[in-house]
């Protein structure tokens, strides 16, 4: 792309929310002053060192943290290149990434005063931090999810209903995240008073994509420090899977203007890129267009009609990407790859196998791209990949797709 | 420069009459349907038509206005199809005012001033674009105006004094006052609270004010009109359309009847309503 390369990559957004042409807050006019105390709320939060210590002291005591960095050494063998490190974020408690950031939203929540929380998620392990976190500090907690999705992630489901959340399946749509998404919103829409919207990815309108993403930058802070004590130095390369891209840009966004380092971020190829709206890969297959609060790349028809994909993966299937990802993406500096459903379920296989590992269907699909990546590249090359979520809630869908084992 | 919306507006105001704002759902059941009943609307007492563009995501619509959006898609609708159907309607009508209403990706993914050159082509006088908020004006509402098209805001019970300045800036040709906060079809608004609302409004412009959300028989319409310039109703319409429908979602002999027979009604409650207040 013809654009200049910025001095950093770490000061995004803009004061409008902008990440170059990416981001902003396409919402409806009932949402917006929420929207702007939200933000204000949140600028108040970040500055204040008693917000930092709470959160703190949770990922300690409450999460587990700080995950460990593991040497993946069976793989690493297996593949006969790259050395290959996990980061262990499955190891959180309720098993995913995902509660590092709903533990800053609740916390922000609890300080705007709002009772009631609500969520969307797909593969519900946005869900299950999001209940939990309700449970812990006695708020309302709803969560939509597509009705598809809770028909195959029906785990989480029992584990939300477990903490005392209402689940609703949403009917419309696809019934699955994008759907969820829009249901959330229209409750938002209805119940401002009282009710906080918890996005559990790094999308939406501004400040979401930004609070989101630095919540999860733990994951690459800690990674960094990790890794310079296991190696004495930075990695070569870091590589994450991508849906919305939470995940991703929280390790990610550490190490942006780390120039050595290479960055890949996965997207779900589900059937395959070739296959019409067979997979859920919105920058590989996508353009520019205006959905859910921000302007990023989305997988739409020629009318601007947004296209339901496909994805193995409940978590990785949706249409669009958070905004970052989408200008890190035309300024060049992540890489981004696409890994199949096929891909991805032979990952889970070989990293069950060879390290006791049974990652959640999403990092799967960046860890497929690891094993095309690692064997052709030398053995002194370090590649740190984020086991963003385990992999118990897929079992089922996983027995199903492979026949029954 | 004034559009059909403001010469409307202008001529309901010198009669004492509240204008009555009717929402429907471009292509809904199909295009043919969709053309004739909007003739028989304007026929029946419609003042204004807001045409609804399809989108797949209209995450500020209740489930009566999301389904009407999948009618219409599955009957094969697009952005282009919908100018052209407003362009159809101008061959025998250049009076209504025609507002479009929906959502900003299909325009964005068309190209702002292709669709504007295109929306000016086919008659369109106004704009209403739910997820584009004052925030985003350099996006297609401060293009819209330029090119001489309306752009016409939502305010809501969200928007408070500080807010309002912002929100009616850009606004033109009237202001949608959201009776509630909610999706489209929600319940009844609260008509003590609807009187202080539009005189809030009023303090800030000179626009006319359209209240809307929750409006469903010619009483509630009645209520709305003694209180304010005009009077939107969608979601009962739609309902009105749909149930007329055959169990494949098809428009019957009775389809565009139906419709015209509700927005008779409306229109005899908006008329009552200023009367009322008169007296």
């Amino acid at each position: 792309m013809n654009q200049q390369t910025p001095n950093s990559f770490r000061t995004g957004p803009d004061e409008r929310g902008r990440f170059g042409l990416f981001g902003g807050r396409f919402v409806a006019e009932t949402l917006m002053p929420l929207i702007l105390d939200l933000e204000a709320a949140y600028e108040q939060a970040k500055t204040d060192p008693a917000f930092h210590a709470e959160i703190a002291h949770l990922h300690t005591h409450y999460v587990g943290r700080p995950s460990p960095l593991y040497l993946a050494e069976r793989l690493t063998e297996h593949l006969g290149g790259a050395k290959v490190y996990f980061k262990r974020d499955e190891l959180n408690h309720t098993g995913a990434h995902k509660i590092n950031n709903v533990l800053g939203q609740i916390l922000l929540a609890r300080r705007m005063g709002k009772k009631r929380i609500i969520a969307e998620t797909g593969a519900g392990q946005h869900g299950v931090a999001t209940a939990t976190a309700c449970a812990k500090y006695g708020l309302e907690c709803v969560v939509y999810m597509g009705a598809v999705d809770v028909e195959r992630q029906k785990p989480n489901v029992f584990r939300m209903k477990m903490l005392g959340a209402t689940v609703v399946p949403v009917q419309s749509g696809a019934r699955t995240l994008k759907d969820a998404m829009n249901e959330a919103l229209r409750d938002w829409v209805t119940n401002v008073e009282n009710t906080f919207y918890c996005i559990g990815t790094a999308a939406g309108p501004h400040p979401y994509p930004a609070m989101v993403r630095d919540f999860q930058s733990i994951i690459g802070k800690e990674a960094k420090e990790q890794v310079m004590a296991a190696e004495g130095r930075l990695p070569d390369s870091i590589i994450a899977c991508i849906g919305g891209g939470s995940n991703a840009i929280g390790l990610f966004h550490p190490f942006l203007d780390d120039k050595s380092v290479a960055i890949y971020g996965v997207e779900a190829a589900g059937h395959g890129l070739n296959v019409d709206n067979g997979h859920a890969a919105s920058l590989a297959g996508g353009k520019p267009g205006v959905l859910h609060g921000n302007r990023t790349y989305l997988l739409m028809d020629d009318d601007g009609q947004i296209l339901e994909g496909h994805s193995i993966s409940a978590g990785l299937d949706y249409p669009g990407i958070g905004p970052e990802h989408a200008w890190l993406r035309d300024v060049g500096r992540v890489t981004y790859l696409s890994a199949t459903d096929k891909e991805a379920l032979a990952a889970f296989q070989l990293c069950s196998q060879l390290e006791g590992i049974i990652p959640a269907l999403e990092p799967a699909h960046a860890l497929a791209k690891v094993m095309e990546l690692a064997p052709k590249l030398p053995k002194d090359h370090v590649m740190v990949m984020n086991m963003c979520g385990r992999g118990d809630k897929d079992i089922f869908a996983v027995a199903e797709y492979l026949g029954g084992m | 420069m004034t559009t059909r919306i403001d010469r409307r507006f202008a001529a309901l105001a010198a009669e004492n009459r509240a204008a009555l704002v009717t929402y429907l759902m471009a292509g809904d059941p199909d295009p043919a349907t969709s053309l004739e009943v909007f003739h028989a609307m304007a026929k029946a007492g419609a003042d204004v038509l807001e045409i609804g563009m399809a989108f797949t995501d209209p995450m500020a619509d209740g489930p009566s206005i999301q389904a009407a959006g999948l009618r219409a898609l599955q009957a094969g609708m697009t952005l282009k199809k919908t100018l052209a159907l407003v362009a159809d309607f101008r061959k025998t009508d250049d009076d209504t005012p025609i507002v479009l209403m929906g959502y900003y990706n299909p325009i964005y993914v068309m190209g702002v001033d292709k669709f504007l050159a295109a929306a000016q082509e086919a008659g369109v006088d106004g704009l209403i674009v739910v997820d584009l908020p004052p925030e985003e004006d350099d996006e297609l509402c401060l293009p819209a105006l330029k090119a001489g098209l309306n752009f016409i805001r939502l305010a809501t019970p969200t928007t408070d004094d500080r807010r309002l300045p912002s929100v009616l800036n850009n606004t033109s040709g009237f202001v949608y006052y959201v009776s509630l906060t909610g999706i489209t079809g929600a319940a009844i608004a609260d008509y003590g609270k609807v009187g202080a609302a539009v005189a809030r409004i009023k303090g800030h412009t000179a626009l006319p004010v359209a209240v809307g959300f929750g409006v469903k028989t010619a009483d509630n319409a009645r209520q709305i009109a003694a209180q304010a310039d005009g009077v939107v109703v969608g979601t009962a319409l739609v309902d009105a359309l749909k149930k007329s429908l055959d169990a494949d979602n098809k428009a019957t002999s009775g389809t565009v009847e139906a419709v015209a027979a509700l927005v008779r009604e409306l229109a005899s409650g908006v008329s009552a309503g200023r009367k009322v207040a008169a007296e």
